[in-house]
C-alpha cells in the first residue's frame, strides 16, 4: 500500500437541480518523495478533490464515499475531529491565491505560530523562531523583521513562500498545492516552482500538484492524472503522459498550447465546444461530444461508460477506441502534427 | 495614407498617476505607469506587448484607445495627434478603434441581451446598417462562430470562451481598424484559449484588421504576434520582430522572461539551463534610477545604475535598451549564454 491511497474516491454534492458529481469515482496512489500533477479544465473537479482529502468537505452537505488511506489511516469514514488532528500536521495545502486565504488582520507571522502552536506544546517563543526559521528558508530577506508583517505588506511572490512556510511549519508529509503558481508572474513562478521542489527533496514529503499548465506539471511531477468532468481520464508517468498519450483529450490539451520549444505553427489544434458543467455531465462518455473520434466506438460513446483500462505500456486510459486503434491514431496522426508545433 | 505609414504612432509618452497624501490632497509622489514608451503599429500587423504584472502594459493599451489621457508625449492615429482630443471629439474615432477586454465575465451587462450588447455600438455611433441592427448583430455573431439565435440570450447563459466571442462580436460591430485586445484569453481554460486565439487570426485574415495584443503569456503573444514589445517598469527594453525576439532576445529580461517559461516536455526539465532572476518586480512608485531592471540583472555593473540605457536599433526592425546586450544568438530553449 502507498503512503496516500485514493480508492473509488466520489464527492457528490446535492443541490436543487441535481446531484452534482464533482469527483465520480476516483483511484491513486502516491509515495513518500513523489509528486502527482493533477490536471483538468475549470469544473474537471480537481480542486474537489483536493479538499476531499483533506476532509474539508466533511459536514457540509457533500456526499462522499470510497476510501482514502493516508499512512494505514482512513480518512473517509474516520471522525472529522481525527481528520483535523490530522490536518496542518501531517497534510497541507497551499492555495492559489495568497492574499484571499491569509488573514488580513494579522501578522504573516501570527498565523504561522498559530498553525504551529496548534499542534505542538511549545511557548510563543519557540513558536516564533521556528516562524522566523521557515520564513528564511522559503527565502524570504530579514525573515526576523518580515514576521512581524501583514500579507498586505509582501509581494505576491512573497505572499506565496509565507504560504508555503505556513504549510510547511508542522513538516506535513502530504502536501496539496492547488494552482501554486496561477496568480503569479512567470519570473516568480519560476521561483516558486524551484523552491517547491527543493523543499520537497529537502522533507521527502509527497505532493500533489493541481494545476491547468502542462508546463508546470512537465516540471515537477513524477504522475499525471488528467480529470474530466469528474473523473479520471488518463494516468500514468509524466513521461507516458507526454510522449505517449493515448486519450483524445490529452491529444487535444496537448495541441491546444503555443509552446515555446518549437518553431511557432500556423494555427492552434483547439478542442472543439466548451467543458461541461458538472451539473449536467454527457452521458456515456463525458468527453463524446468534443472529441473528434467518438464515431469509432460503434455508438457506446453516448451509451455506456468507458473503463479506465491499462495500455500496453501500463498507463490507465478511459476511452473506448481499441487500444490497437488508439496507438495508431496517435503515432501516424497526432504525434507527427504535435511536433512538427 | 501610404504603405509605410504607421497607422498608429506612440511617441514618448507618459502616463503618471499622482499619489496623494492628507487632508488637502497634497500630491506626494507618482506612480509612473507608463514612462516614455514609443512604438508604431502599422496596417495589418499584430503587435505584441510583454510584461509582468505592474509593467504599464494595460496603461499603455488604455492610452492609446484614450480611455486614460497621457500626462506627456503624443500619439497618432491614422495621421492625428489624438493626445488630447476632447471626449466629444474622440467619439467618432472610437468607431475605428476598439477593445478587447480580459474578462468576459465584468465586460459583459448582466442585464443586456446579447443582441444589445453586440448592437450598442450601432445605436451609440447612429450608424445605419441596411436590413436593420439586428440583421447587423447576427451577421457579426456568425463571424465569431456563436449562433445568431441566440441574440436573445443573456451573457450567463453562456460558457465563459463564448463570453469571450460576445465581447469579440461586440468590438467587430462597426469594423474597426485597430483593435487593442488586453489579456484576450488569459481568463480562459486551455482548450479555449487556443478556439480563441485562432479566431482572432482568422478575424484579421478575413476583415484586415490590426491588433494590439496585451499578455502576460510569451507563448501566446509568441503565437499572435508579427513583432513584440517588452515591456518593464513603465518601459519599453525591447522590440523586434517577432522570430528574432524570440531565437536571439538581446535584453536580459527578455532572456530572463524566456528561460523562465514552464515546457511542457518533462525530459527538457532535466537539460535546460534557467536564469533565476532574485526577487520581484521593484515598485513603480518608486522605480530605480537609470536601467530600471539593474536590481534584477546579473550582467549590471556601474553605468547602469547612473546612465538609463535608450532603447537604440542595433539589427534591423530589433531594438534594445541595455548597455550590455546579449548578442551573441542565444535559443531561447538552450539557453547557454547568461547563466547564473
Amino acid at each position: 500500500m502507498s503512503f496516500l491511497d485514493v480508492k473509488d474516491l466520489k464527492i457528490h454534492f446535492p443541490t436543487d437541480d441535481g446531484l452534482v458529481r464533482s469527483v465520480d469515482g476516483l483511484t491513486f496512489g502516491l509515495e513518500r518523495g513523489k509528486t502527482l500533477g493533477i490536471v483538468g479544465e475549470s469544473g474537471s473537479g480537481k480542486s474537489v478533490t483536493s479538499l476531499g482529502i483533506l476532509g474539508l468537505h466533511k459536514g457540509g452537505r457533500a456526499k462522499i464515499s470510497g476510501e482514502i488511506w493516508l499512512d494505514g489511516e482512513e480518512l473517509v469514514s474516520a471522525p472529522a475531529e481525527q481528520v483535523r488532528g490530522l490536518r496542518g500536521k501531517k497534510m497541507a495545502m497551499i492555495f492559489q491565491d495568497p492574499l484571499s486565504s491569509m488573514h488580513p488582520y494579522y501578522t504573516v507571522g501570527h498565523q504561522i505560530i498559530e498553525a504551529y502552536r496548534i499542534h505542538h506544546d511549545v511557548s510563543k517563543q519557540v513558536a516564533r523562531k521556528h516562524a522566523v526559521d521557515l520564513l528564511g528558508r522559503v527565502g524570504i530577506p530579514e525573515p526576523a523583521n518580515r514576521v512581524d508583517s501583514y500579507p498586505h505588506e509582501f509581494s505576491g511572490g512573497m505572499r506565496q513562500r509565507a504560504m508555503i512556510a505556513m504549510a510547511l511549519s508542522c513538516d506535513p508529509e502530504l502536501l496539496i498545492a492547488d494552482e501554486p503558481t496561477t496568480a503569479l508572474d512567470v519570473t516568480v513562478q519560476a521561483q516558486i516552482l524551484d523552491l517547491m521542489r527543493d523543499l520537497q527533496r529537502e522533507f521527502n514529503s509527497a505532493l500533489i500538484i493541481i494545476t491547468h499548465d502542462l508546463g508546470v506539471v512537465a516540471e515537477l511531477a513524477d504522475d499525471i492524472l488528467v480529470m474530466y468532468g469528474g473523473k479520471c481520464v488518463e494516468y500514468g508517468s509524466t513521461d507516458e503522459i507526454f510522449y505517449s498519450p493515448e486519450h483524445p483529450y490529452t491529444w487535444g490539451l496537448l495541441g491546444s498550447m503555443p509552446r515555446l520549444d518549437r518553431e511557432p505553427t500556423e494555427r492552434l489544434l483547439p478542442i472543439k465546444g466548451s467543458p461541461p458543467s458538472l451539473i449536467n455531465v454527457p452521458p456515456g462518455c463525458a468527453f463524446h461530444p468534443r472529441c473528434p473520434y467518438a464515431d469509432r466506438t460503434e455508438g457506446r460513446a453516448s451509451t455506456e461508460v468507458p473503463d479506465l483500462a491499462p495500455t500496453e505500456r501500463g498507463h490507465l486510459v478511459r476511452c473506448h477506441m481499441p487500444r490497437t486503434e488508439r496507438r495508431t491514431l496517435w503515432e501516424n496522426e497526432i504525434k507527427p502534427v504535435l511536433e512538427t508545433q | 495614407m501610404s504603405e509605410n505609414e504607421p497607422l498608429l504612432s506612440v511617441r514618448n509618452v507618459e502616463k503618471h498617476f499622482p499619489v496623494t497624501a492628507g487632508l488637502f490632497k497634497r500630491q506626494v509622489g507618482a506612480v509612473k505607469a507608463v514612462d516614455g514608451i514609443s512604438f508604431d503599429v502599422f496596417k495589418g500587423e499584430t503587435l505584441g506587448l510583454v510584461g509582468e504584472s505592474g509593467c504599464g502594459k494595460s496603461t499603455t493599451g488604455r492610452l492609446v484607445t484614450r480611455l486614460l489621457e497621457p500626462t506627456g508625449g503624443a500619439i497618432d492615429f491614422e495621421g492625428r495627434d489624438i493626445t488630447h482630443l476632447s471626449q466629444g471629439k474622440l467619439r467618432p474615432l472610437r468607431r475605428d478603434m476598439q477593445m478587447i477586454f480580459q474578462d468576459p465575465y465584468s465586460s459583459l451587462n448582466p442585464r443586456h441581451t446579447v443582441g444589445a450588447i453586440v448592437g450598442a455600438p450601432f445605436r451609440i455611433q447612429g450608424v445605419k446598417t441596411d436590413n436593420g441592427v439586428k440583421k447587423a448583430v447576427q451577421e457579426i455573431l456568425e463571424l465569431v462562430g456563436l449562433n445568431p439565435e441566440h441574440y436573445n440570450r443573456y451573457p450567463h447563459e453562456f460558457s465563459g470562451g463564448q463570453r469571450q466571442r460576445i465581447g469579440i462580436a461586440r468590438t467587430l460591430a462597426l469594423k474597426p481598424k485597430l483593435i487593442i485586445a488586453d489579456e484576450p484569453v488569459s481568463a480562459l481554460d486551455v482548450s479555449i484559449q487556443a478556439q480563441v486565439v485562432n479566431l482572432l487570426e482568422d478575424l484579421q485574415k478575413e476583415l484586415d484588421l490590426t491588433y494590439v495584443v496585451i499578455a502576460h503569456d510569451l507563448s501566446v503573444v509568441r503565437h499572435i504576434s508579427d513583432r513584440v514589445a517588452v515591456m518593464y517598469l513603465g518601459k519599453i527594453v525591447e522590440i523586434a520582430e517577432r522570430k528574432r525576439l524570440y531565437s536571439s532576445p538581446m535584453h536580459p529580461y527578455t532572456n530572463a522572461l524566456l528561460s523562465a517559461v514552464p515546457v511542457p516536455d518533462p525530459k527538457a526539465r532535466k537539460e535546460r539551463e534557467r536564469i533565476r532572476l532574485k526577487g520581484d518586480v521593484p515598485s513603480p512608485l518608486n522605480p530605480p534610477p537609470a536601467c530600471r531592471f539593474h536590481t534584477r540583472c546579473w550582467k549590471a555593473q556601474e553605468i547602469c545604475k547612473t546612465v538609463e540605457p535608450p532603447l537604440e536599433s542595433l539589427a534591423s526592425g530589433h531594438s534594445v535598451a541595455c548597455h550590455f546586450p546579449e548578442n551573441a544568438p542565444v535559443a531561447a530553449t538552450a539557453d547557454t549564454a547568461g547563466k547564473d
